[in-house]
């Protein structure tokens, strides 16, 4: 039991003609350990929901806890909440400000009170491992590519150690070699290290590959939550909602519609070989000789 | 704590807009400028109860055509709140006349009564005046308004087509960069800065993580906005047309009747009484 969203409900700008409701009522519990995509439209409420996770933005109604505390009491700590729940926002690499790369990771550590020595210590642990080139610790943030900023990015609030790493959208903008090692990267975080991740991602691609539970937001309100199968299960109603299952999924469907016997419900490149294969031989093994 | 950032970014009603549909809001901008040029003019003219009268008559006829809900315009006022009541005090305590209270060396006058109590009302009358303007038109109107207007200019050298264009660009990026402060704020607090406590000067420090990747993106933004008018092939106003040009319709010329009207009864009241 790690974070718990009870009857959210966030409105923009009230009382003026700019009023919109961001969040409805939503209800979500997110267990420690935990691989979490959500995905949705954009102004779905994505990034409203993710804020709300780390006391950024507070509910205008319904409560948020942290291990079973309401993250609103008097006596609640919401820089170390932020500490424990680290969030990553789109284009991190927008954030970087110090003179060099080393110095703008230890940010975040030295904000919690940490000792120069440990901040220093977290800093070079976090920065090896989002694979960054010792040669490169000492440039400026500012002279780096475009992908290794970003890593230095996230590596400045993996250098917190939180107990749950939010990141939207951290893929964008990056070419395949790179998302592919950002996501794996992820991935080791998650089961290495136990962390709990929560990804908001346009490309249903990568959560299909990589995450184990599935959030579909639409209007402010959750649609579909569950594993990436069942999800994509409703192939026809995420259409409506301007979302497309993953390219594989509908090859798939496709061969299965055409009378090959393969699984219709398949979310990656890797099961879908799987599938085929096996539908294969199995034909072959029908074959008369 | 967010949220208080959030209105305390968001709470800037001097020069803003206010989406609507109203009279006001379909007025020819330049029609919106000389108004707003007249109502300060006469906020000065009057010096009698009637003149007072006809120019609140007129503020309050605005307001009510504009559909922009009071409160909202009287938010305009909370900044300048120190002014009045540095203005008030100054204009009741210094005037000469007859005491109407004395105290050792202070003293209230009839006259300054009079005056703290006018010098007031024509400031707020003037906040609120011109903050009817901005708030029925969008700055992009405004600026075109006013290029048109000041156009005369030109005949000294003065380049008013670049200087409309600077500030059209300059209030376009401020609701950017408002929500990029916003963002850039987030971040950092989500990395554990403060931006609240401690005294000026660590304030001032704390202030560092946000203002250079602020100033690194306005930078940048500047320099796309550059490139992308580079691509098409702007070279600044020299025979330059206009999609939408401004042209005076009948409700633009009934109003500017109005106002001449307006100015006329005003001076023949300053005059008379």
């Amino acid at each position: 039991m790690s974070l718990i969203l009870n009857h959210v409900n966030y409105v923009y700008e009230p009382n003026t003609p700019m009023e919109r409701m961001a969040l409805r009522d939503i209800n979500l519990t997110i267990e420690a350990g935990e691989f979490v995509g959500i995905i949705g439209h954009t102004g779905s409420g994505k990034s409203t929901l993710i804020q709300q996770l780390n006391g950024l933005m507070k509910p205008t109604y319904g409560e948020v806890y942290f291990h079973g505390r309401d993250i609103y009491d008097g006596d609640f700590s919401l820089k170390e909440l932020r500490s424990k729940v680290g969030l990553v926002f789109q284009y991190p690499e927008y954030q970087l400000f110090e003179t060099t790369v080393f110095e703008d990771v230890c940010f975040g550590p030295k904000n919690l009170g940490l000792s120069e020595k440990e901040a220093g210590l977290r800093a070079f642990e976090a920065l090896e491992y989002v694979k960054i080139p010792k040669e490169l610790f000492y440039q400026s943030p500012f002279e780096l590519s475009g992908g290794q900023k970003r890593r230095v990015a996230i590596a400045g609030v993996l250098a917190m150690r939180p107990e749950v790493l939010i990141l939207d959208e951290p893929t964008a903008g990056l070419d395949p070699q790179g998302r592919e090692e950002l996501l794996g990267e992820l991935r080791r975080l998650n089961e290495g290290k136990g962390m709990t991740i929560i990804l908001v991602s346009h490309s249903m691609e990568d959560v299909a590959n990589y995450v184990q539970r599935l959030i579909v937001m639409e209007d402010g309100g959750i649609r579909f939550d569950g594993t990436p199968k069942d999800v994509f299960a409703h192939c026809d109603e995420l259409e409506e909602l301007g979302l497309m299952a993953p390219q594989v999924t509908y090859l798939m469907r496709e061969l299965q519609a055409k009378g090959f016997p393969v699984e219709g419900n398949v979310t990656t490149v890797d099961e879908a070989k799987k599938s085929i294969l096996r539908a294969i031989s199995w034909q072959n093994r029908m074959r008369p000789c | 704590m967010a949220e208080q950032d959030e209105t305390m970014l968001r709470d800037m009603t001097l020069g803003q807009y206010y989406p609507g549909k109203s009279i006001l809001h379909s007025l020819d901008p330049r029609v919106k400028l000389h108004g707003a040029l007249a109502f300060i003019v006469s906020v000065f003219l009057f010096h009698s109860f009637i003149g007072f009268a006809v120019v609140t008559a007129f503020l309050v006829a605005c307001i009510l055509m504009s559909r922009v809900p009071v409160r909202y315009m009287l938010k305009g006022i909370r900044p300048i709140l120190i002014i009045l009541i540095f203005t008030a005090v100054l204009n009741l305590f210094w005037t000469p006349g007859e005491p109407i209270w004395q105290y050792k060396i202070l003293k209230i006058t009839r006259q300054g009564l009079l005056n703290s109590g006018y010098m007031v009302v024509r400031l707020v009358y003037l906040v609120v005046g011109t903050s009817i303007m901005t708030l029925t038109t969008t700055p992009t109107r405004l600026t075109d308004g006013m290029e048109k207007n000041l156009r005369w200019l030109n005949f000294f050298k003065v380049p008013v087509h670049e200087i409309a264009m600077m500030m059209s660009i300059a209030l376009r990026f401020v609701p950017i960069l408002l929500e990029e402060t916003d963002k850039i704020m987030k971040a950092q607090m989500a990395r554990g800065a403060d931006f609240e406590t401690g005294n000026f000067f660590k304030k001032a420090k704390n202030m560092v993580p946000l203002l250079v990747p602020l100033f690194v993106s306005a930078w940048r933004r500047a320099s796309d906005l550059a490139m992308a008018m580079e691509a098409r092939c702007y070279r600044g106003g020299n025979g330059r047309t206009k999609m939408k040009p401004l042209i005076y319709n009948r409700t633009d010329v009934c109003a500017l009747g109005l106002l001449v009207i307006y100015l006329v009864v005003l001076i023949v009241i300053r005059i008379i009484v």
